[in-house]
C-alpha cells in the first residue's frame, strides 16, 4: 500500500491537497457517483420520447446550476462532465459546459483531466473558438514528464486541433519522434498525420522523419507510419517508388512469420498490417513493371500462406487478389488470384460472397471470363434476400452490358429500383440504366420506353444531365433520318398515351421532357392531332400539381404549337387565363404568345418546324430599335452604356488600386441561361437587352462552352476507357474464351440433361441471356472487328468524319506552326544576323549554300527533327513526350580557321549579347570553351572545340545529355536542336571547330545543367570521350520586353501574379535612374519609363512570358513590385534584383 | 479511414457515439437514427457491410457492423479501410471490452462511458487504427487504470456502485430475456465471417 501512496505522490502531485480540498463534505459524494446511474434509471424508465425530453432539460438545468457554482470542487466537475456527455450523445445541447470541459483539462489533476479532454474531444470540432484556449494546456502536458499525460495530449491532438495553432505544438511533437517509450512513438506519428491531412505544407519538412519513423524497431510505430505513406502514395506514387524493396522485405518478414507472437491474430501475423502493406504495394506497382516484378514474390507468398480458414485470412486474401490485379499483369499470379476470387464468390458465406463480387466487379474488365465462369452464382445473387449483394450484382451487370442482353440486364435494374427508396440508390442507378440505354438500345419502342421509366421513377432527383442528353439525342438524330423520325414519333406518341392516364402524377422533369418532345414533335402526327396535343399540354398547365418551371415549359410548347394548329380556341382561352396570372414569368409568356399570335407570319418564321437544331439568323444589333433610340436621346435620355463600361467608370471614381482585372468583369445577361429551348428562341424578340450586342442568338440549345462528358454512345470518358481496356486484352484470352464459351454451354447441355426443377430452368435461360455475346463479342474485338457490333444510337458518321478531319487538319496545323513559323522568324533572323556581321567573314565560312537559300530553310528543319529523334539523340527524347519538343532551328554549325577567327566572330554576333568565353574542360588532345550569346529569341550556347594536338582527329561530335539527372528540377525541358552537320569532323590539326545550340526553355526552372560530351577519335587510337557541362540558369532566359508606357498599364492589369518587396539601397545608387540603369545592364531590363519617383520596367521569359516591374524610391528603400502571368517569374527576379542591388 | 463510430442497443437508443469527422450536432443524431433504421431492417444471417446513407457521404463510405445480443456496434469507414479488416476490428474492440469489464454487459457501456471511449481511444485514434494487438491495448489501459485505483482508496469504487446497479431491475431491460443475455457474448468468430 506505501508504494501505491508513493507512486501516487510523484505521479500526481496534489492530488491529495484536491481531495482533502474538495472532498471534504463526505456525504456529498455518494449522491454525485451515482447520479448518473440515477439520471439512467430515471430515463429508461420513461414511456415517451416528451417525458425523456422534459427529464433531460431537468437535467441540464441543475447541472448547469452545479458546473457554474463556485462551490462546485473539480472533483465534482469531472462527475458532471461525464453525465454531459451522456446528455449530447443523446442529442441534446449542453454547449454551457464546453467551458469548463477545457478548465477541467486545464486545472484537473490526472483523472479530472482525462475527463476534460475526452468531454472536450467529444463537444468541440476543429474550428471552435474555444479550443484556443486548450492550446496552452496542450503544449503544457506534452512537455510532461508524466507519460500519460504525454498521450492524452497526443490523442486530443490527433482528435481536434485547431489547423492554425499547430506550428505552436509541431516542434514539441517532432521531439517526440525520438521518444523513448513506443506508445508515444506511435501517437506522435498518428499525430503528424493528422496534421499531414488537414494542413500538408505545415509537415512537409519532416518527411524524412516520416522515413524514420518507417524504419523504427517497434513495429507499431512502424505500422503508423504506414498510414501517412498509404496516405502519400495515394496521392503521389511516382514519388516514393524508392521504398518498394522497404515495402516488400517488410511484407515478407510479417508473411515470414518474423514479428513476434504478440503480434498474431487468431495465429495469423499481424494481419492488418499486411493489409495496408497490400494496399500500398497495389499503389506503387500500378502501371509500372519494374516496380510490379519486385512485389511478385511477396504476393505469391501471401497468397499461399493465407490459408487458414479465418476471416481474417480472407481479408489478407482479398487485398492480394485486388494488389494482384491493380499491378502490372503477371499471368501466373492472375491465374491464382482467379482461383481465390472463385473462392469468395462460393463461399456459403455472406460477407466473402459479397467481397467476391466486388472483387469480380473490378476485375471484369480485365477478364470477362470469369464472369462467364461465376454466371450461376451471379444469377443466384440476383434474386439473393440481401439488398447489398443484389446491388453489387447489378453493378457487375452493369460492367458486362452490350447490345445482346441489354435488355435483361435493365429490366432487373429497373426490377430492384421500383424497390429501393434511398434516394442516393436511386440516382446512381438510374444514371447506370440511361447510359446503358443510349449505349445498347436494341430498338426505338424499347428505349422510349425504358427512358419513361427512367423519368417516372427517377422523378425529380436524377441528374439533369439524363433528361438534357436524352432531348439532345432526339433532336440531332443519327445517322438515318427515316430512323430519327420513327423515333421521335414514337416517343411523341407514347408521351400522349401517358398523358391520356387519369390521376397520374409525372415528376416535374419528366413532364418537362414531355412538353419539349410535344412541342417540337406533334407535326409528326396527323394535322388534326395538334389540337388534341394543345388541349392536353394546357390541362397539364392548369394542373395544381405543376411547377412554374414546368409550366413554363409548357407554354412554350404550346407557342410552338400554335401556328401549326388549324382552330386557337384553347390557345385564346389559355392567353387569356395567363395574362392575368400573379406568376410574372408566366405572365411574360402569355403576353409574348399573344403578340406572336397576332400575327401568324412572324410567328411561323419564328417557329419553324423541326428547326431546333439549327441556328437562327437575328438581327443582334437590334437595328430596328435604331428610330426609338433616337427619339429617346432627343428628347435628353443618356446614352447607353455597356456594362463593362459602366463598371470601369464606376471603378475610376473610387479610389485606390484596382486589383480586378477589367477585361473579365464583363457579363453578359438576358436570356442565355435560360434552360428552355423555347425560351432562348423567343429570347431574341423580347430581351431588347443590349448588353447582348454582339452575342448571336440561336434557336437551338447551347451547347458552347460545356463539357462535353456526356454523349450518345454514354459517358465518355468512360468510353475511352473501355475501348482502351479492350485493345490492350492480352491475345491469348481468345481462345480461353472460346473454351469457356463451350464450357458454358455443355454445362447447359448437361445440365439440361439432367432432371430439373423449373428453377433452375429459368435461372439457365436467365443467365443465357444474361451472359450472351459476354466472351463472343470480345473475341469478335480480339479480331479486331469491333466496328462490326452495331450499336442502335451511333453517332451520326457524319459528325465522326468531319471530328476526325478536325482532328486531322489540327495536326496539319500543329505540324506546320512546328516546321515554319518559329523557324522561318527564326531564321530569318539568323540570316540578318549573319548579314550584319558582314559579307567578308561569310564568306569564310563554309556555310552550306542551301542553309542560305531561303526557299529550302522552311522544310529543313522538319528534316532535322527527324533526324534528331530518330538518330542522333534518341536519349534525350527517350523519356519525353516528343510533342513537346518544338524544334526550332537552329543553328548552323560554323566552323573557322583560327581560335582569333572565332573569337572575333563571337565578338561581332550582331548586337546580340554574350557572357565570356570560358573554357570549360580540356584534356591532352582537345579543349572545349563555351559562352552564351542572349539572342533575343533564344539562348545561343556555343562551344569551341579546339584540337590541341599535332594529330589530326579523325571525326569528332559533340552531343547533349538529356537533362534528367537533375533531380528536384522537374521543371526542366529544353529544347535543343542541332545540326546534322555537327559530326563533321575537325580533321586538320590545331583547328577549331564551333557548335552552337539553340536553348529554350519549356517551362520556367531556377538553374540547371546542360551536360554533353566530345565525342573523337583521333588517328591512331580508339574513340575517346570528353565530358562537360555548363551552367543555366533562369536569368540566362530573360530579355528586356520593349512596350510603351500605355501597353505597360494595360499589361500591369492582366497579371495575376505579383510579388512585392522593399530593398534598401546603398547611397551610391540612391538616384532612380541609376538604379534602373544597372539592373537594365545586368539583369537585360527594359527600362519602359520613369516617372518622377517611380519606375517602369519590363521584360519577357523566352520565349513570351513577360514580366512587368514597377519601383518607387523613398529615401534609399527601393519597393519593388513584380508582376507576371507566371507564378515563379517574380520572386525569381525580385531575387536576381535584390541581389543587384544589395551586391553593388 | 473511419468516419464514425457508433454503438446503439436493439432500441436504437446510442450507447457510444464517436465521429471522426466534423458533423454538426443535428446531423450527427440523424446519422444515428439513420444507421439504426438501415441496421435494424437487416436479418442477422445477411452480410455485415452496408453502403453509407445519404448524410455520411453515399456509396463511398461503407458501414461495417456487428450485432451482439442487445447492441450494434457499428463503424463507418471510407473506401481506404478494408471491410473485413474492420470486422474483424470490432471483434478486437469488443473482446477489449470485454476484458476490461469482466463479461462486458450493455450496461457497462452505459454507467462506464467515459471508460468506453478510453478503451477507443487506444484502438483507434483520429481515424486512424492505432492498435490491434488486444493485450497491449489492456496493458495501456491497466496503466491508467492503476492511478484510479490510487485514487479510488480515497473515494467511492465506482465498481462497487455499479454493481451494485447491475443488479436493480431496470425497465428498459426486455422482460422476456433473462439477465444472462444481458451480457454481450463474444462469440466464435466463424459465425461472423
Amino acid at each position: 500500500m506505501s508504494d501505491i501512496v508513493e507512486k501516487t505522490l510523484t505521479a500526481l502531485p496534489g492530488l491529495f491537497l484536491q481531495n482533502q480540498a474538495g472532498g471534504g463534505p463526505a456525504a456529498a459524494k455518494a449522491p454525485f457517483s451515482s447520479r448518473l446511474g440515477g439520471l439512467v434509471r430515471s430515463i429508461t424508465a420513461l414511456t415517451s420520447k416528451h417525458e425523456e425530453e422534459k427529464l433531460i432539460q431537468q437535467e441540464l438545468s441543475s447541472l448547469k446550476a452545479t458546473v457554474s457554482a463556485p462551490t462546485t470542487t473539480l472533483k465534482m466537475m469531472k462527475e458532471c462532465m461525464v453525465r454531459l456527455m451522456y446528455c449530447e450523445m443523446l442529442g441534446y445541447d449542453a454547449s454551457f459546459g464546453y467551458i469548463h470541459a477545457i478548465k477541467l483539462a486545464q486545472q484537473g489533476n490526472l483523472l479530472e483531466k482525462r475527463v476534460g479532454y475526452l468531454a472536450v474531444s467529444l463537444f468541440l470540432h476543429e474550428s471552435h473558438e474555444l479550443l484556443l484556449l486548450l492550446v496552452n494546456t496542450v503544449v503544457k502536458d506534452l512537455q510532461s514528464t508524466n507519460l500519460i499525460e504525454v498521450c492524452m495530449a497526443l490523442t486530443i491532438v490527433s482528435q481536434i486541433f485547431p489547423r492554425e495553432m499547430i506550428p505552436a505544438v509541431l516542434p514539441l511533437i517532432e521531439d517526440k519522434l525520438q521518444h523513448s517509450k513506443e506508445i508515444i512513438r506511435r501517437k506522435a506519428v498518428l499525430a503528424l498525420y493528422k496534421f499531414h491531412l488537414i494542413a500538408p505544407n505545415q509537415v512537409q519538412h519532416i518527411h524524412v522523419k516520416f522515413r524514420k519513423a518507417l524504419c523504427d524497431r517497434d513495429v507499431g510505430v512502424m505500422a503508423a507510419s504506414l498510414h501517412i505513406y498509404f496516405r502519400m502514395i495515394k496521392e503521389n506514387s511516382s514519388g516514393y517508388k524508392d521504398l518498394t524493396g522497404s515495402f516488400v522485405t517488410i511484407l515478407k518478414q510479417v508473411v515470414g512469420g518474423k514479428l513476434p507472437v504478440d503480434f498474431n491474430y487468431h495465429s495469423v501475423p499481424a494481419p492488418w498490417l499486411q493489409i495496408q502493406l497490400l494496399r500500398i504495394l497495389g499503389l506503387l506497382g500500378k502501371d509500372d513493371q519494374r516496380t510490379s516484378e519486385l512485389m511478385y514474390d511477396v504476393l505469391d507468398e501471401s497468397l499461399r500462406r493465407a490459408e487458414l480458414n479465418h476471416n481474417v485470412t480472407y481479408a489478407i486474401l482479398f487485398e492480394c487478389v485486388h494488389t494482384v490485379y491493380s499491378i502490372y499483369p503477371k499471368s501466373e499470379l492472375l491465374e491464382k488470384a482467379a482461383k481465390c476470387i472463385g473462392k469468395f464468390v462460393l463461399s456459403p458465406k455472406i460477407n466473402l460472397k459479397y467481397l467476391g463480387l466486388k472483387a469480380l466487379t473490378y476485375v471484369i474488365q480485365q477478364d470477362p471470363t470469369l464472369a462467364l465462369q461465376h454466371q450461376m452464382t451471379i444469377i443466384e445473387c440476383l434474386d439473393h434476400p440481401d439488398p447489398i449483394i443484389k446491388r453489387e450484382t447489378l453493378e457487375l451487370l452493369y460492367r458486362i452490358t452490350n447490345t445482346q442482353n441489354v435488355t435483361v440486364i435493365v429490366q432487373k435494374m429497373l426490377d430492384y429500383l421500383h424497390q429501393s427508396k434511398e434516394e442516393y440508390i436511386i440516382v446512381n442507378l438510374v444514371g447506370k440504366i440511361a447510359e446503358l440505354a443510349e449505349k445498347y438500345a436494341p430498338d426505338n419502342a424499347w428505349f422510349i420506353q425504358t427512358m419513361n421509366a427512367v423519368f417516372s421513377v427517377g422523378g425529380d432527383v436524377i441528374h439533369p444531365d439524363i433528361p438534357n442528353n436524352f432531348l439532345r439525342l432526339l433532336a440531332e438524330g443519327f445517322d438515318d433520318e427515316a430512323e430519327d423520325q420513327q423515333l421521335r414519333l414514337y416517343a411523341v406518341q407514347s408521351y400522349l398515351t401517358l398523358l391520356d392516364v387519369e390521376n397520374v402524377f409525372y415528376p416535374q422533369r419528366f413532364l418537362q421532357v414531355m412538353s419539349w418532345v410535344l412541342g417540337e414533335y406533334s407535326y409528326l402526327l396527323d394535322k388534326e392531332m395538334t389540337e388534341e396535343v394543345i388541349t392536353k399540354l394546357y390541362r397539364l398547365l392548369m394542373s395544381d400539381s405543376i411547377s412554374s418551371e414546368t409550366k413554363a415549359w409548357l407554354i412554350a410548347a404550346v407557342t410552338k404549337l400554335t401556328p401549326q394548329a388549324h382552330s386557337s380556341n384553347i390557345v385564346e382561352k389559355l392567353i387569356q387565363e395567363f395574362t392575368v396570372s400573379l406568376d410574372t414569368c408566366m405572365r411574360q409568356h402569355a403576353f409574348e404568345l399573344k403578340h406572336l399570335h397576332e400575327n401568324m407570319e412572324l410567328m411561323k418564321s419564328l417557329l419553324p418546324v423541326d428547326k431546333s437544331c439549327e441556328d437562327m439568323m437575328v438581327d443582334a444589333s437590334l437595328s430596328f430599335l435604331d428610330g426609338f433610340v433616337a427619339e429617346g436621346l432627343s428628347q435628353g435620355a443618356a446614352p447607353y452604356k455597356p456594362h463593362h463600361q459602366r463598371q470601369e467608370e464606376k471603378l475610376s471614381q473610387e479610389k485606390g488600386l484596382n486589383f480586378e482585372p477589367y477585361g473579365l468583369s464583363f457579363s453578359s445577361s438576358g436570356f442565355t441561361g435560360r434552360q428552355s429551348p423555347a425560351g432562348i428562341s423567343l429570347g431574341s424578340d423580347v430581351s431588347g437587352n443590349s448588353a447582348d450586342t454582339g452575342l448571336k442568338e440561336t434557336s437551338s440549345l447551347k451547347l458552347e462552352g460545356i463539357k462535353k462528358l456526356w454523349g450518345k454512345e454514354g459517358y465518355l470518358p468512360k468510353k475511352e476507357n473501355k475501348t482502351g481496356d479492350e485493345t490492350e486484352a492480352p491475345v491469348p484470352q481468345e481462345t480461353t474464351i472460346m473454351e469457356n464459351v463451350d464450357q458454358a454451354v455443355t454445362k447447359k447441355d448437361q445440365s439440361q440433361v439432367l432432371t430439373q426443377t423449373k428453377e433452375e430452368k429459368e435461372k439457365q435461360l436467365l443467365a443465357s441471356s444474361l451472359f450472351v455475346g459476354l466472351g463472343s463479342e470480345s473475341s469478335v474485338n480480339l479480331l479486331g472487328k469491333a466496328d462490326t457490333v452495331s450499336h442502335k444510337f451511333r453517332r451520326k458518321s457524319k459528325v465522326k468524319e468531319s471530328k476526325s478531319e478536325e482532328t486531322t487538319s489540327g495536326y496539319n496545323v500543329t505540324c506546320s506552326s512546328f516546321s515554319s513559323l518559329p523557324n522561318v522568324a527564326y531564321e530569318e533572323d539568323y540570316l540578318n544576323t549573319l548579314q550584319d556581321r558582314g559579307d567578308k567573314e561569310l564568306k569564310k565560312f563554309s556555310l552550306s549554300s542551301e542553309l542560305l537559300d531561303p526557299e529550302s530553310l522552311t522544310e529543313l528543319p522538319l528534316v532535322e527533327k527527324l533526324s534528331n529523334c530518330s538518330l542522333s539523340t534518341p536519349s534525350l527524347f527517350a523519356d519525353n513526350n516528343m510533342e513537346i519538343f518544338h524544334p526550332s532551328p537552329c543553328t548552323t554549325v560554323s566552323f573557322a580557321k583560327e581560335i582569333s577567327l572565332a573569337s572575333s566572330l563571337l565578338d561581332e554576333t550582331a548586337e546580340s549579347l554574350n557572357s565570356d568565353c570560358m573554357e570549360i574542360c580540356d584534356n591532352e588532345t582537345i579543349s572545349v570553351s563555351s559562352h552564351k550569346i542572349y539572342k533575343d529569341d533564344c539562348l545561343l550556347v556555343v562551344w569551341l572545340v579546339t584540337n590541341k594536338s599535332s594529330t589530326e582527329l579523325k571525326s569528332a561530335n559533340l552531343e547533349i545529355f538529356p537533362t534528367e539527372n537533375f533531380k528536384g528540377l522537374l521543371l526542366w525541358f529544353l529544347e535543343i536542336t542541332e545540326q546534322p552537320e555537327c559530326c563533321l569532323s575537325i580533321t586538320e590539326a590545331e583547328n577549331t571547330k564551333i557548335f552552337q545550340y539553340s536553348v529554350q526553355m519549356e517551362k520556367p526552372f531556377m538553374q540547371g545543367n546542360l551536360c554533353g560530351f566530345v565525342n573523337y577519335q583521333t588517328v591512331d587510337t580508339l574513340s575517346a570521350q570528353l565530358e562537360f557541362s555548363v551552367n543555366l540558369s533562369l536569368l540566362d532566359f530573360i530579355r528586356p520586353l520593349k512596350i510603351s508606357t500605355e501597353d505597360f498599364g494595360k499589361l500591369w492589369l492582366t497579371f495575376a501574379n505579383d510579388v512585392k518587396q522593399n530593398v534598401k539601397m546603398s547611397d551610391s545608387q540612391a538616384a532612380l535612374p541609376s538604379t534602373l540603369e544597372t539592373l537594365e545592364q545586368k539583369l537585360r531590363l527594359h527600362v519602359v519609363d520613369i516617372i518622377g519617383n517611380e519606375g517602369l520596367l519590363a521584360c519577357q521569359l523566352l520565349p513570351s512570358t513577360p514580366c512587368l516591374v514597377h519601383c518607387r524610391v523613398y529615401a534609399d528603400i527601393l519597393a519593388l513590385w513584380f508582376r507576371s502571368s507566371c507564378s515563379t517569374l517574380p520572386d525569381y527576379l525580385l531575387y536576381q534584383c535584390q541581389k543587384v542591388i544589395e551586391g553593388s | 479511414m473511419i468516419q464514425a463510430i457508433l454503438v446503439f442497443n436493439n432500441h436504437g437508443k446510442p450507447r457510444l457515439v464517436r465521429f471522426y469527422q466534423r458533423f454538426p450536432e443535428e446531423i450527427q443524431q440523424q446519422i444515428v437514427r439513420e444507421t439504426f433504421h438501415l441496421v435494424l431492417k437487416r436479418d442477422d444471417n445477411i452480410c455485415n457491410f452496408l453502403e453509407g446513407g445519404s448524410l455520411i457521404g453515399g456509396s463511398d463510405y461503407k458501414l461495417i457492423y456487428r450485432h451482439y445480443a442487445t447492441l450494434y456496434f457499428v463503424f463507418c469507414v471510407d473506401s481506404s479501410e478494408s471491410e473485413l479488416g474492420i470486422l474483424d476490428l470490432i471483434q478486437v474492440f469488443v473482446e477489449t471490452l470485454d476484458k476490461c469489464f469482466e463479461n462486458v454487459c450493455e450496461l457497462d457501456l452505459i454507467f462506464h462511458m467515459d471508460k468506453v471511449h478510453y478503451i477507443l481511444q487506444e484502438v483507434v485514434m483520429g481515424g486512424m487504427v492505432l492498435e490491434t494487438n488486444m493485450n497491449e491495448i489492456v496493458a495501456q489501459i491497466e496503466a491508467q487504470n492503476r492511478l484510479e485505483k490510487a485514487e479510488g482508496g480515497l473515494s467511492a469504487a465506482p465498481a462497487r456502485a455499479v454493481s451494485a446497479v447491475k443488479n436493480i431491475n431496470l425497465p428498459e431491460i426486455p422482460r422476456n430475456i433473462n439477465i444472462g443475455d444481458l451480457n454481450i457474448k463474444v462469440p466464435n468468430l466463424s459465425q461472423f465471417v
